[in-house]
């Protein structure tokens, strides 16, 4: 009986009569299941690694899997599950759940590759301070998710550990570039699973692959121990299956490290609390600019669409301008690739046991672009530029938010496109971050929700931005959205592998 | 014969390496002097994959007092940098530093000029801003700034080490990490100095400063300052103008863009002497410098730019990049640090918890204690010696004993001020002047009877043989111990001189 369990009435998101698999669940309906000793933590542990050996064969989602380790731990978590109070294990928001990391993120003992030969047998000293919360909130570690090299790409091709597939459709990316941790939570591999947002790398992979994707503030989770792209703009985020969740998985991860400098000291809130709110009086913006021309027609009318929705809650919708959203591409491949060029410095080909050759095509551009931005001469008519281009687009979202509470836009100019469709032609891979980069830029957080399929049965999603530390509302209309549309036939979908 | 002369035109960047108990960016111990290698380590000071650097605030604060100390102006808005270079030492492939908006600009320090100096000086058409008329020369400060430093690089050579492999058995180095990180602040100075002289003076001032501070042990030995000269020289007209022989406006001395540009016209090359370690090395590279290319120039030849060591075992300098093998670092604000924003009261409360600074305190204890120059120089030397010199003072005070006669008796009789607290000291004095009360008659008395006793010892001293006057002291001290050998002494002379 292991992995499928009859659950009653319990759950009222379960999409097939009451019969459910357990890598299927969400964190909610874990907790309560192994609560309830409904199952164990072995059991939910095994129930993924079983999907893993079922499926990761076809999708490449993880790097590595470490089902010893994390069997261990499940077997440790049923121990404490057995023996402590309710108060207590309120302490342990996630104790039992099996998660997958981002192969950016440093775990000890655990190789940690950034999906780069360069880091292919390095085995870190220590967490990262969110695997540390993590693991504090009693989540089981499952493997190391796959991704494009360094997170340098928007489709996951640049892996040096092969491409991941779209579980929706294998001749199709999965978006990237956290690629294997969107794919994970889309084909039922964990619970939930982790994330870098340098230029949408969350948000992408979370509308190719119908999941839920969260991009929050920069500053308001610890980048520390988390591979470094572009330093000003590295946010660190998560993927769910619910908004529930990935409130959820905030409580955790947000708030000051004293390891990170640009982690103020601010008050954290119970991101759980605001699901609940009404949306009625929100005003949402709509902003002209990221639906002129360029943008792909199914997307533009799903979105609207998804704005009307809301608008029947009793949100109001209305016109946004952002002026400088032209200029955002340009500005962010100065100042990304300028950080890259140092960040990716100390892989000198000394420390690491592997040679500079290793490093791929993409990073190597990347590498080089930086450099020359950076040089004596350019750097005043690049870098020095784009950073003022950047103060300007900081100002367009700030008199954007004196009008609206928040601005709903698309992920993506188009849906999901093949593999091998643009890995001969980088700049047509750069426009499709056209309207994530520049949140990074400006800083804000990002909720990216599923909103429907196309005609060609692949996942859409939308973008929910709003001014810096504003995740609360994002969640609130996140929620309010998922809550609606719950009774939806494309809500009910599931992958066929 | 020629119609012209050379003038030295010489700047000076100082690194000091910072006395705080941990790292500028990490939590791990500072202290790395003769410690076991690698041991004060951790993934911020290795650079290991994702680690992050936190400020250390102590450094900072430090930092600005420094700045504060050297009269520099302290900008409310500051920020550190990346300065991106290849080293095995350097383990992020980039050193944290600061580059246009350091902690401190535009300062000065005002060092004395000897008297080589002062006979330059004279000749000198003084139209440098930095040169005053008296007898105090003005230094301007254009910067201090705050960086880390790096590893420490071991060059070895031989296979004793059995578990270091190499390619060739018989060189291989080793990396320390201990020093990665450890804070350092650069102190950077326009090009004021004409002489070496007025380079070690400057440096005897600024080790002075930061240990009055407390900042920096500034000990010479461990590495704690670390020497950059950069020379060059300018042609100067004797008939007194200041010639137009190859100067070149357009040359900035450094990539940093604070650079004030009110220096005079300067010679379009300059030499840097990197990593110097001694007050002595410096002053002997700066000699060495100034002579060869004076020899350069003599043949009509400009010195090269470049880069250059300072090899004691050849007593010379050594070239070791040229300008076109210069770096550039590719500067950019660092982004894992957000910039630091002073308010004014915050400065004035640094400002407020400074010590007392080598020169205010030496103009105060000639004013307050009446001390000539050359006492007052000694005892504000060190901060240790002027507090035990006020200590003295006040328990003096209760004994009538002047400041006067207490900084003479510790200057004079070498008093070891770490055995003898300020209140045994003046206790001795009491003592010292307490014993001049022999009776004089019992003095002559006990004189007479010694002298005649010492016959030939009197002889040998009529002679000339002046040495002979402590034996004969000591015998009469047989008679009165503790008393006071001036006072004998004066008696004998006069006896021998009448008798």
């Amino acid at each position: 009986m292991l992995g499928i369990i009859h659950l009653g009435g319990v759950l009222d998101r379960t999409p097939r009569k009451n019969v459910m698999k357990l890598n299927e669940l969400t964190i909610t309906q874990a907790r309560e299941g192994l609560q309830q000793k409904k199952f164990s933590s072995v059991e939910l542990t095994k129930a993924c690694l079983d999907r893993i050996k079922q499926v990761d064969g076809k999708i490449n989602a993880f790097v590595t899997v470490t089902e010893e380790e994390a069997l261990e731990h499940a077997k440790h978590a049923d121990k404490l599950l057995n023996n402590i109070t309710i108060e207590q294990y309120n302490n342990y928001p996630l104790l039992g759940i099996p998660i997958g990391l981002k192969d950016m993120y440093m775990t000890k003992g655990i190789r940690t590759t950034a999906a780069s030969k360069v880091l292919e047998n390095y085995i870190p000293q220590y967490d990262a301070t969110v695997v540390t919360k993590l693991k504090n909130a009693g989540a089981i570690i499952i493997g190391k998710t796959n991704c494009d090299a360094w997170a340098h790409g928007s489709s996951g091709e640049n892996s040096d550990f092969g491409p991941t597939k779209n579980p929706w459709n294998i001749e199709y990316v999965p978006g990237g570039s956290s690629s294997g941790s969107a794919a994970a939570i889309a084909a039922d591999m964990c619970i939930a699973s982790t994330g870098t947002d340098t230029g949408g790398s969350i948000r992408l992979p979370a509308n190719f692959c119908n999941v839920v994707g969260l991009k929050p503030t920069y500053g308001r989770v610890s980048r520390y121990g988390i591979i470094a792209m572009a330093s000003s703009l590295d946010s660190i985020g998560h993927f769910t299956k619910t908004v529930e969740d990935c409130a959820l998985i905030l409580n955790i991860t947000a708030g000051n490290d004293s390891c990170d400098a640009t982690t103020p000291k601010k008050n954290k809130p119970d991101y759980t609390e605001s699901l609940k709110k009404s949306v009625n009086g929100l005003k949402i913006g709509i902003p002209k600019e990221y639906f002129e021309i360029g943008l792909d027609k199914e997307i533009k009318e799903k979105t609207l669409k998804a704005a009307q929705i809301l608008e029947s809650l009793g949100a109001k919708t209305v016109e946004a301008s952002l002026p400088h959203t032209e200029y955002a591409l340009a500005c962010y491949y100065i100042i990304v690739p300028s950080e890259i060029s140092s960040n990716l410095a100390r892989y000198d080909g000394i420390r690491y046991g592997m040679e500079r050759t290793n490093f791929g095509d993409e990073a190597k551009r990347r590498i080089m672009l930086g450099t020359y931005t950076l040089s004596a001469g350019y750097y005043d008519a690049y870098y020095k530029k784009a950073m003022q281009i950047r103060t300007l687009l900081k100002q367009d979202f700030d008199r954007a938010f004196e009008k609206v509470d928040v601005i709903i836009s698309p992920v993506s100019p188009t849906p999901p496109w093949k593999l091998g469709e643009k890995v001969n032609d980088p700049l047509k891979m750069y426009l499709s971050d056209i309207y994530t980069i520049t949140i990074n830029l400006v800083g804000i957080p990002g909720l990216c929700v599923p909103i429907g399929f196309t005609k060609n049965e692949l996942p859409l999603g939308m973008q929910i931005l709003g001014p810096h530390f504003s995740e609360e509302t994002l969640f609130q209309i996140g929620n309010a959205f998922e809550e609606v549309t719950k009774n939806e036939g494309w809500r009910k979908k599931k992958p066929v592998l | 014969m020629q119609n012209y002369k050379y003038q030295p035109v010489i700047g000076l960047e100082v690194h000091v390496e910072l006395k705080t108990k941990s790292k500028m960016f990490c939590r791990c111990s500072a202290e790395h002097f003769g410690q076991e290698p690698n041991t004060h380590t951790c993934p911020v000071c290795l650079g290991l994959p994702g680690a992050l650097p936190v400020p250390n605030k102590t450094a900072i604060e430090w930092c600005v007092m420094i700045g504060l100390a050297l009269s520099c102006e302290i900008p409310l808005f500051s920020k550190f940098d990346r300065k991106n270079y290849f080293y095995p030492d350097l383990a992020k492939g980039y050193q944290i530093s600061q580059y246009d908006q350091p902690f401190a600009i535009n300062g000065k320090v005002v060092i004395a000029r000897n008297e080589a100096t002062k006979q330059s000086l004279k000749k000198e058409i003084a139209t440098t801003p930095s040169v005053s008329r008296n007898d105090a020369k003005v230094i301007r400060i254009r910067r201090v700034h705050m960086e880390e430093d790096t590893a420490k690089l071991m060059h070895q050579f031989g296979t004793q080490n059995s578990n270091i492999k190499t390619q060739n058995e018989e060189k291989y180095s080793l990396i320390d990490f201990n020093r990665s990180g450890v804070p350092l602040v650069e102190i950077v100075t326009e090009p004021d100095f004409s002489s070496a002289d007025e380079v070690t003076e400057y440096l005897k001032k600024l080790q002075q400063i930061v240990r009055y501070l407390d900042v920096s042990n500034a000990d010479m030995e461990k590495g704690d300052m670390r020497l950059e000269p950069n020379i060059s020289l300018k042609k100067v007209s004797l008939r007194g103008m200041v010639s137009e022989v190859e100067p070149d406006r357009a040359i900035s001395r450094d990539r940093h863009a604070n650079a004030r540009d009110d220096n005079k016209e300067l010679p379009k090359y300059k030499v840097e002497v990197k990593n110097i370690n001694s007050f002595r090395f410096v002053d002997k590279a700066i000699r060495f410098e100034l002579k060869r290319q004076a020899e350069l120039l003599d043949k009509r030849e400009t010195p090269a730019q470049e880069t250059r060591g300072w090899d004691e075992k050849k007593g010379a300098t050594v070239s070791q990049r040229s300008k076109e093998e210069a770096h550039d670092y590719r500067y950019f604000p660092e982004p894992d640090i957000p910039p630091v924003r002073w308010t004014e009261s915050q400065i004035s409360n640094l400002k407020s918890q400074m010590c007392e600074l080598p020169d205010t305190k030496f103009n105060r204890f000639q004013k307050e204690y009446k001390l000539n120059e050359y006492d007052a120089e000694i005892l504000t030397r060190e901060q240790e010696l002027a507090d035990y010199f006020e200590e003295a003072v006040k328990v003096g005070k209760e004994h009538n004993i002047t400041s006067k006669s207490i900084a003479n008796t510790i200057i004079n009789r070498k008093i070891n001020t770490e055995q003898v607290l300020p209140a045994e000291l003046i206790k001795n004095i009491i003592q010292i002047s307490q014993t001049f009360q022999i009776n004089p008659d019992e003095l002559e008395k006990i004189v007479e009877q010694v002298l005649s006793e010492n016959q030939k010892a009197v002889d040998d001293y009529k002679k000339g043989e002046t040495q002979i006057m402590g034996f004969l002291i000591g015998r009469i001290k047989q008679h009165f111990p503790s008393s006071d050998t001036n006072q004998i002494k004066k008696a004998l002379e006069t006896s021998i001189l009448n008798t």
